[in-house]
């Protein structure tokens, strides 16, 4: 049901009923590494290329939440996903191998979120019993498509981000046990003109932003409402924006914890990744790792994830443009405990 | 940002570069400068070393010790690329590791592995000089107007 100006309330209330997180070795050598279900040894699994290995891990996600599901890949009826490769390849070629009809999506790192929202609104108006919502992104083919060949020895500036390697999936059910899908909000496209690939957190921060006051102005809410908000990939410098922009649009942020998940999957003091995380998988693998875990722990009640995505490509930046940004907000909550259900 | 290209920007937009750009965490010149005068220095350190080295014991006079030298160096460079290691140096050094003959060998080595999924016609062919291709051609452009200068000013 639309609600407000451009978000959804779910009141038939979708189910999560699993989730998977698979990531490479560089993440599993992050702070979070207990809470994802795969870690990889090897960031190509024995692929020929970094764009195949990028696909398997989306397979090996998509698999696991298939099976944690309880049910088997010809009863999910729809595979909504998406990546950062060129025409959506590694979403279209798992899709190939898992053989259910398929919904592409892109919203560049926002496609996690996206694929959810869109997932959970199909389950909400019963047009099907399970969709499968899910994403990837492989740091080695966004290096190289992005920009430069891996081994290339450029020196990042302190404003980078660092892809994430892995891939996140949801399955999300109209009944079952797990935690449910609310209210989604759906982002418009903002450009404050920042024209550097190598600072996409400033980039992103007013599409965070707009987005997460849009849900708070469309359901009537306040911040207060969610134990946790969490942001896609805004890493360190995007993070320190947002919050001078809520400050500024006198957004209460504070009445909640706020965090980003690009600054959740990394060890600043160990690892090298100058402003924190990015990627499809940043968001993906927090969410569906990290924080579903929280909320069927019952550590965290409501949460609402905000993924956002860099709208540019190779080409867009070359020829002088300044880089569109999206956000798309997902409010996920514990299951209600009288388990009381349609 | 030059005041020009402000100019095309709205005035909310123009307003936010502004608080973005206070949370900019700025590029520590000096360090970087510093190091890539150190690595670059090192690196040019060892190619005089080997040039010593085939003076001495290879048979080659000054003039003809320079080849080999370089061969050596761009050996070491894609010897470090295929292993992974010069990414990492260049990370540290900056500059320092991209400038000299050493950093040339990369760009074409990290381009020709990267892009070896493509095919060899295509990928590493065709994408080899990807990152090299621009230094050759303004080099050359340069060096012909340099020329040019040169012949108009000194004649002959």
């Amino acid at each position: 049901m639309l609600k407000g100006h451009q978000s959804w309330i779910f009141e038939r209330k979708p189910v999560i009923v699993s989730t998977a997180a698979v990531v490479g070795p560089f993440e599993g050598r992050g702070p979070l590494a207990d809470d994802f279900d795969m870690i990889h040894g090897d960031s190509l699994l024995e692929q020929s290329s970094w764009e195949k290995a990028e696909k398997t891990f989306l397979e090996d996600a998509a698999k696991i939440a298939i099976e944690r599901a309880g049910i088997t890949k010809e009863e999910v009826h729809f595979y909504v996903g998406g990546d950062l490769m060129n025409q959506i390849t590694s979403s279209s070629f798992a899709a190939r191998s898992l053989t259910i009809p398929y919904i592409g999506v892109f919203g560049a790192c926002s496609t996690s979120m996206e694929s959810l929202a869109v997932a959970s609104h199909i389950v909400n108006a019963e047009s099907a019993k399970y969709v499968l919502a899910g994403t990837c992104s492989h740091n080695s083919s966004a290096e190289k498509q992005f920009r430069y060949p891996t081994e290339y020895g450029s020196q990042k500036p302190p404003t980078a981000q660092y892809t994430v390697t892995g891939a996140g999936t949801a399955v999300v059910a109209r009944s079952g046990q797990g935690p449910v899908v609310t209210s989604a909000t759906i982002g418009r496209v903002v450009d404050m003109g920042i024209k550097d690939p190598f600072n996409m957190g400033a980039a992103m921060a007013p599409a965070a932003v707009d987005t997460i006051t849009a849900h708070f102005r469309d359901l009537r809410i306040q911040p207060d409402h969610y134990d946790l908000i969490v942001t896609g990939d805004l890493a360190k410098v995007g993070y320190e924006i947002a919050c001078d922009l809520f400050e500024k649009h006198r957004v209460p942020i504070d009445l909640t914890r706020y965090k980003d998940c690009g600054m959740m999957i990394y060890d600043y003091g160990k690892q090298t990744v100058q402003s924190g995380g990015s990627g499809c998988a940043c968001s993906a693998v927090v969410t569906y790792g990290h924080i579903m875990k929280r909320i069927r722990s019952g550590e965290l009640k409501r949460v609402l994830v905000v993924a956002t995505g860099a709208l540019l490509s190779p080409l867009s930046y070359q020829q002088g443009e300044s880089i569109p940004c999206i956000a798309h907000a997902v409010a996920i909550e514990a299951e209600p405990e009288d388990g009381v259900r349609r | 940002m030059s005041n020009s290209k402000l100019k095309k920007l709205t005035p909310v937009q123009q307003e936010y570069q502004k608080v973005a750009k206070r949370r900019e965490p700025k590029r520590p010149v000096l360090l970087n400068s510093v190091r890539a005068f150190l690595v670059g220095g090192l690196i040019c350190t060892l190619g005089q070393g080997i040039m010593q080295i085939m003076i001495r014991w290879g048979g080659f006079n000054e003039q003809t010790a320079g080849n080999p030298t370089v061969a050596i160096l761009i050996f070491l460079s894609v010897v470090l690329t295929s292993f992974g290691v010069y990414d990492k140096i260049g990370q540290w050094a900056g500059a320092g590791s991209a400038v000299p003959v050493t950093g040339f060998a990369n760009s074409m080595a990290s381009a020709a592995i990267e892009h070896r999924s493509e095919g060899i016609v295509l990928g590493v062919g065709g994408s080899m000089f990807k990152l090299a291709g621009p230094v050759i051609v303004f080099g050359t452009v340069s060096a012909f107007f340099i020329a040019l200068i040169r012949l108009l000013v000194k004649g002959g």
